[in-house]
């Protein structure tokens, strides 16, 4: 395959070390070297390496354009990156723009999304399924499972999410946590190596919220390897190995997520986070180097996380809906 | 008493003790469903007088053949079978059609792309009329002689299958990219997406349309009459000429395409509240 490139040693992901439930010295399972994407001239990632070890949890956290959507959909190729490589589970490819459509490249994305399941934002269920088709038509189309073995995974991974119930209910009758905890399911059931989550809070009413947090923190616990993109700190806190701050398409600061939400060291870092709590987050580390925010500028940000929790509303809206995110990088 | 609070001028000056808010919800509910009844028996009695009125005077001036009427009418409805059977035999091949077409216009294959647009153009820059004798007359120059009954169901299937693509490929459109994307992200192939995701959801978004199409084929259907299918039209006119009497012959054809349509109407609607109501459309 000469789509395989060796990785040079220098371009390890810096902020990388094996979590405390990985033994020493194991091979990261998800790594991203050097990934770069333009949307026509916009630079959105600039460079990035990442390096995600089995049984992590890693989040990915910045302001709304900061790429770290981007980053999320290039690793199983939602979007094509326009330099660097992805390598999931020693399935590793380079992107390749000029001939993304070709059949081999193809084949080599299917073996990466076999092991790497999205769970998106707007939960983007199939409205015409009932949730249990939902769930079995990865693992019939895919990976060619039978109709009852695919049924047996199915049914396990709903009563994990607690939705045993609702099994022969059409999408459009569900509750947005609902809707979001299927389609962990429908994930669940591809039997991935790593699960990718892209805001999966964020079109959810907030009391909703809490049923998927409770869910991905489960997931956490016993070990599955995820990467979430989230506006969730909370969670970030509590479930997250490593939390990597993105801004400009660039990691600028990573660590276990003490350090990196409780005593940021980078200005950017604390800025966003004092945004992000609104003016009752106090930075703990050196004040007074610390830009802070203006009152105003911090108030907006504020509202705009608000509205993002609210907007577009997580109960009744369906797939059918006008949302159209198709020309949001992010 | 003081549950509707309140200053003491106003209990006086209103007497709101006697309504507690049920009363008031039931009686607006009762108003609103007689303003409903009375509505819909003004909007009866309207159509009754207008129509009603229209047969009654031609009636008393005398220029209405009623034997005319009473010796033909049966012999026209025979053909109604007939005008339904190309309809509905025309609108299939029409979806057919359409849905090739659709693929076609969503195809990144500039031939494909090229065949696709290029059929849509042709068809709906050309009149119906001249695409049916084409169809019957044209063709037997090159030896393709087709029976009048299958080249009026292919030149009428073939019209709408043109306005129908552009219908289609509208509905694949408007569905949200996110559907294209979970599919995708699961693994599954172009094919696939398109067969098991799409597809499915965008015939449902385009069944008003599709019987709307059909309600419009029921009508342009009288235009087959012309290369001698002897459907409703047909034998009014064939009716009309033989008795001069065509203004009673045209009316029956007009009254049977109106009677059909109204019963096509109510069946769509029908189907659309149904498909609104259903599980599957949220």
């Amino acid at each position: 395959m000469d789509n395989t490139v060796p990785v040079s040693a220098d371009l390890h992901d810096p902020f990388a070390k094996p979590g405390a439930l990985t033994p020493s010295g194991a091979e990261p399972i998800v790594r991203t070297v050097d990934l770069q994407k333009f949307y026509g001239s916009n630079h959105v990632l600039k460079g990035v390496t990442l390096e995600v070890y089995p049984r992590e949890t890693i989040c990915l956290i910045g302001k709304s354009g900061s790429g770290k959507s981007t980053l999320l959909r290039c690793i199983n190729f939602l979007e094509e990156p326009t330099v660097g490589f992805i390598e999931v589970d020693g399935v590793r490819v380079a992107s390749d723009p000029l001939r993304s459509r070709s059949r081999a490249h193809q084949e080599q994305i299917r073996q990466i999304r076999l092991r790497a399941q999205m769970v998106f934002q707007e939960f983007n269920l199939f409205p015409h399924m009932k949730v249990i088709d939902n769930l079995i038509e990865g693992p019939i189309r895919v990976k060619g499972q039978s109709r009852d073995q695919a049924i047996a995974t199915a049914e396990k991974y709903l009563a994990k999410v607690g939705l045993a119930e609702k099994r022969d209910e059409y999408p459009g009758r569900l509750s947005g946590g609902q809707k979001q905890r299927v389609a962990i399911a429908r994930a669940l059931t591809m039997e991935p190596k790593v699960l990718l989550f892209d805001e999966p809070t964020s079109a959810l009413d907030p009391t909703l919220v809490g049923e998927v947090i409770n869910v991905m923190e489960e997931l956490a616990h016993e070990g599955a390897t995820m990467i979430v993109v989230t506006h969730e700190m909370a969670f970030a806190r509590e479930a997250a190995d490593r939390v990597y701050f993105i801004e400009g398409g660039q990691f600028v600061e990573a660590g276990p997520p003490e350090q990196v939400i409780e005593s940021p060291k980078d200005p950017r870092t604390r800025e966003f986070l004092a945004r992000t709590f609104g003016k009752a987050h106090v930075p703990s580390a050196d004040t007074d180097s610390a830009p802070t925010a203006p009152a105003d500028e911090a108030a907006r940000a504020a509202q705009i996380h608000l509205k993002s929790q609210w907007s577009p509303g997580g109960q009744g809206t369906t797939s059918y809906g006008p949302v159209d995110h198709r020309n949001e990088p992010d | 008493m003081q549950s509707h609070g309140g200053p003491a001028g106003v209990q006086a000056e209103f007497d709101l003790s006697l309504a507690t808010p049920e009363d008031v919800v039931n009686r607006i509910a009762l108003s609103r469903a007689r303003a409903n009844r009375r509505f819909r028996l003004i909007f009866g009695l309207t159509w009754l007088v207008l129509v009603g009125g229209l047969v009654l005077a031609l009636w008393f001036i005398g220029k209405i053949d009623t034997a005319f009427i009473a010796t033909w009418s049966p012999l026209i409805l025979t053909a109604v079978p007939l005008t339904l059977f190309v309809s509905v035999a025309s609108i299939i091949l029409a979806v057919a059609f359409a849905l090739v077409g659709a693929l076609g216009r969503l195809s990144r294959n500039p031939i494909i792309y090229g065949i696709a647009t290029l059929y849509v153009s042709i068809v709906r820059g050309t009149p119906l009329i001249v695409q049916i004798f084409f169809v019957y007359l044209a063709l037997p120059q090159f030896g393709i002689v087709i029976d009048p009954i299958p080249s009026g169901i292919l030149a009428l299937g073939f019209n709408y299958g043109a306005y129908l693509t552009e219908i289609f490929r509208a509905g694949v459109e408007a569905i949200p990219r996110g559907q294209r994307e979970a599919a995708a992200a699961l693994g599954m192939q172009e094919r696939d997406i398109m067969r098991r995701v799409i597809l499915p959801q965008a015939i449902r978004i385009v069944t008003p349309a599709i019987g709307n199409d059909f309600i419009s084929m029921t009508k342009d259907s009288a235009l087959v009459s012309l290369v001698g299918i002897q459907e409703v039209f047909w034998n009014a006119q064939n009716a009309g000429n033989q008795t001069f009497r065509n203004f009673e012959a045209l009316t029956i054809a007009a009254a049977i395409y109106w009677l059909m349509t109204i019963v096509l109407s109510l069946g769509q609607e029908r189907l659309e509240k149904r498909m609104a109501e259903s599980d599957v459309r949220v």
